[in-house]
């Protein structure tokens, strides 16, 4: 019974996070990608998302603090995260990240700064629930 | 398809799959080898999980540069290569760019970008694919039939090789029974494959039915085989025999056949290209040309050359052919003059990188280079090639770079054909002391009238051979001025890198308008690699461009249209190798080849002519034919006469037997003062 209810908890948690449109279709392509040989993969792929975001944050922070914005920089360093968030089917995220690029490619400093904002707070949203999520995953699995 | 392989257990094996033929036909595309290359380790790791799904083999890596070293390690070793396109370390077009021109595989790129121009660019760089990311499942799944379909492309190259020259060796069931495991072999594989040599059942019996064993064709390989066809004769050059007489271990009868067609096409199309004129092979010398030639307009026919658009590695060996060998390799081969007809012809409508070049990848390895053109080089050139009036085909200039004693500029044009249907304009620089050929002249207008394009092939094979290629430059009035333009072309940075060749990597460097040359040179073993080298007409190279084996096409009907862009090269050539005031240009290989000589318009043939001349430093030439080089005629230009190795006494023959023909009306035109053709030293 805790079982079937942690699953139908996982099923309606996974909807939501459908329905309130973090995640998209790119989600679904790598849980279909999930098998015997590989259980974990979804959780995996995010972990490496994860950690490579993190440095592209990083970067991007600090691009954007210094004196100069190098625009090209930035665009580069927001192309790479924008192909990882898109790839994990991260929806919200990527959006953000095409605004901040849409600033970006207008040389506007300040549209940069303030939806990157966005972008990051998009991410921590996104972090925080796919943690969960896997959580909830795991916990059904071995009940 | 065979499902043994349990999803996600399939082994990263690089190294060639070691397929049983009957495994492969169930298999396919299960098994394809598939190397993936992305910076982003997320994409990374999906894509992997994707593709084994789909039962292909992966490798992967993160880094351009391993991606590259892994694939020279194992030539044979992938099928396919996938790439994103921005990378830290090199730009995706750039890998894309050395792994066609090394490796001839297909590449897909990948990138989150989709915009229309990035698109653009992959096809243009030759990429067989595009696609977005983020990339789905099903967008892999099909990605065999990029593979299929280059193999495929190979296939049809041997087969029509085949047929073209052994006219009665169809495919024929009965040489099956040569083949060892022909049982084994898809049975499209086994229709197409024709083996006469035991060694292709070696071929056949290790690797998937996809894999086909890559042979590099180098400068020197295809050297041999211009030799061996020129040995022939362009006519009865039959694979087998070629093979023969190339003595060279493990090359079969199937890679000289693929070679052989494509060097056809690329003749063929060189001659092609010339509609006009008849490209009757003709020693111009150059100096004739620089007298009033007829403007290439008229004489040299591109047909071939835009009929296809490209300018194929077959045509280049051709040119080659019938042109000569490098002064290090071969015996001059003799230009089949006869056959050879207008070795330039630029196509500037045809120039289309990329898009045809696709199709033609396959069919042309060494080609790749030559689609690499950037597309930069396109638009503008395009229209700069598009002044002069004939389209002008893909010069191949092949110039052997002597060394020392040229000047700077070495405005050699060299252009490799691709097969691909791209209208090159080679901006043949000469290179020796650039004879410039001003911008009126050009554009890179190898203008049809060159007599007897001037075929500089410069055969930029990926091992940078650098130095000479057997240039075949017909030697038309010299005026072939392959140096289009050297202002106006601005040939965006060549996508060549040619490695360790400087003469070409300089050429290279300047993006240069390849114009195809399709010449009837056909068959002419000798297929070079086509690269497009496009040598910076305006830039100076110091490089000794000897040009070999060129054939100059003359147009017999004179133009009054002054030579565009002629294919000054011819001059240029010929003026490498002469010092300064003397204009002895030491005409190697000269085929002319075309009829009459251009005039070479009277304000810009000439000027021209004589800015090739100056630029044109003394080439090293090794069998000099000693043209006079000069005459420059009261406005003009001298011609510069392509310091043109004689290798053969052959070629001679057959130029001075062109030439005759062919100069008899020029004669009378051009007022050469030079040696009769009688008188030049074989």
């Amino acid at each position: 019974m805790e079982r079937k209810n942690l699953q139908q908890q996982v099923t309606f948690m996974r909807k939501t996070l459908f329905d309130q449109g973090y995640l998209d279709e790119q989600f679904i392509q790598l849980e279909d990608l999930q098998d015997d040989a590989n259980p974990n993969f979804v959780e995996d792929v995010v972990t490496s998302y994860y950690t490579d975001s993190t440095r592209l944050i990083q970067n991007i922070e600090k691009a954007l603090t210094t004196k100069s914005i190098g625009f090209d920089k930035l665009d580069n360093y927001m192309h790479q995260f924008k192909g990882s968030s898109s790839s994990i089917g991260a929806r919200k995220v990527t959006m953000a990240c095409t605004v901040f690029r849409e600033y970006c490619e207008a040389g506007n400093a300040e549209g940069c700064i303030r939806t990157f904002e966005q972008v990051k707070q998009q991410y921590a949203i996104l972090r925080k629930k796919l943690q969960t999520y896997f959580q909830m995953v795991r916990q059904a699995e071995v009940a | 398809m065979n499902l043994s392989n349990g999803r996600g257990s399939m082994s990263t094996a690089s190294s060639s799959a070691s397929w049983k033929a009957g495994d492969v036909l169930d298999q396919f595309p299960a098994g394809l080898r598939v190397l993936v290359v992305d910076d982003d380790p997320t994409c990374l790791m999906i894509l992997e999980k994707m593709l084994r799904t789909c039962l292909y083999m992966v490798t992967k890596c993160n880094r351009a540069e391993i991606a590259l070293s892994l694939l020279r390690e194992n030539k044979n070793g992938f099928d396919i290569v996938i790439s994103d396109v921005h990378m830290p370390d090199m730009d995706g077009f750039k890998l894309l760019e050395y792994i066609g021109l090394e490796m001839d595989l297909p590449v897909i790129m990948m990138s989150a970008d989709d915009g229309k121009s990035v698109v653009m660019k992959g096809v243009i760089h030759g990429a067989c694919d595009y696609l977005i990311k983020p990339v789905r499942i099903e967008a892999l799944k099909n990605i065999w039939q990029h593979v299929v379909r280059r193999r495929k492309n190979e296939w049809k190259e041997v087969e029509h090789s085949g047929s073209a020259e052994d006219g009665d060796r169809q495919q024929k069931p009965s040489e099956d029974a040569d083949y060892s495991s022909s049982a084994n072999e898809g049975s499209w594989r086994n229709s197409k494959k024709r083996k006469d040599e035991e060694d292709d059942t070696e071929e056949k019996d290790d690797a998937s039915a996809l894999k086909k064993p890559r042979v590099v064709w180098s400068v020197e390989l295809h050297q041999q085989f211009v030799a061996a066809v020129n040995q022939l004769g362009i006519d009865k050059a039959v694979p087998k025999k070629i093979l023969e007489l190339m003595h060279v271990p493990g090359l079969t009868r199937e890679n000289v056949a693929s070679h052989l067609q494509k060097y056809r096409l690329y003749l063929r199309r060189l001659s092609g290209v010339q509609h006009q004129g008849n490209m009757s092979n003709s020693f111009i010398n150059l100096s004739e040309a620089s007298f009033g030639l007829s403007p290439l307009g008229g004489g040299i026919d591109f047909q071939t050359l835009a009929a296809t658009g490209q300018l194929s590695t077959q045509s280049l060996a051709t040119l080659q052919a019938a042109g000569l060998g490098r002064s290090s390799a071969k015996p001059g081969l003799p230009m089949p003059l006869g056959d050879q007809r207008n070795l330039f012809s630029f196509e500037n409508q045809e120039l289309r990188f990329g898009a045809s070049q696709q199709q033609h990848m396959s069919s042309n390895k060494q080609m790749n280079l030559v689609q690499r053109i950037p597309a930069t080089i396109e638009p503008k050139q395009l229209s700069n090639l598009q002044r002069t009036a004939q389209p002008l085909g893909g010069i191949n200039l092949l110039v052997s770079d002597h060394g020392s004693q040229s000047s700077p500029n070495n405005s050699y044009l060299i252009q490799m054909t691709q097969p691909q249907s791209r209208g090159q304009i080679l901006n043949e620089n000469t290179g020796a002391n650039g004879p410039r050929l001003p911008s009126s002249i050009g554009q890179p207008s190898i203008s049809n009238g060159i007599a007897g394009g001037v075929l500089v092939r410069n055969g930029i094979s990926e091992e940078g051979r650098g130095t000479g290629y057997n240039a075949t430059v017909p030697q038309t009035s010299s005026m072939m001025n392959l140096q289009l333009n050297q202002t106006a072309q601005q040939l965006p940075g060549n996508s060549f890198s040619l490695g360790g060749n400087p003469a070409i990597s300089s050429l290279s460097s300047k993006g240069e308008f390849q114009e195809e040359v399709s010449s009837d040179i056909k068959g002419s073993a000798g297929f070079m690699p086509s690269y497009d080298i496009f040598s910076d007409l305006r830039q100076h190279r110091s490089h000794d461009w000897e040009l070999q084996n060129i054939g100059v096409t003359f147009d017999a009907s004179q133009h009054s249209s002054s030579l565009q862009a002629n294919f000054d090269m011819a001059s240029v050539l010929a003026s490498q190798g002469t010092s300064s005031g003397q204009r002895t240009r030491q005409v190697r290989n000269v085929s002319a080849v075309g009829k009459g000589m251009f005039s070479m318009g009277e304000g810009n043939g000439h000027a021209n002519v004589q800015n090739l001349s100056q630029h044109l430093n003394t080439l090293p030439v090794e069998n000099p034919i000693r043209v006079k080089a000069e005459r420059v005629p009261d406005s003009n230009c001298q011609t510069s006469f392509f310091p043109e190795h004689f290798g053969q006494e052959d070629l001679m023959s057959a130029l001075l037997k062109q030439q005759q023909e062919g100069i008899g009306p020029a004669e009378n035109e051009f007022d050469f003062d030079g040696y009769p053709m009688d008188n030049i030293p074989v």
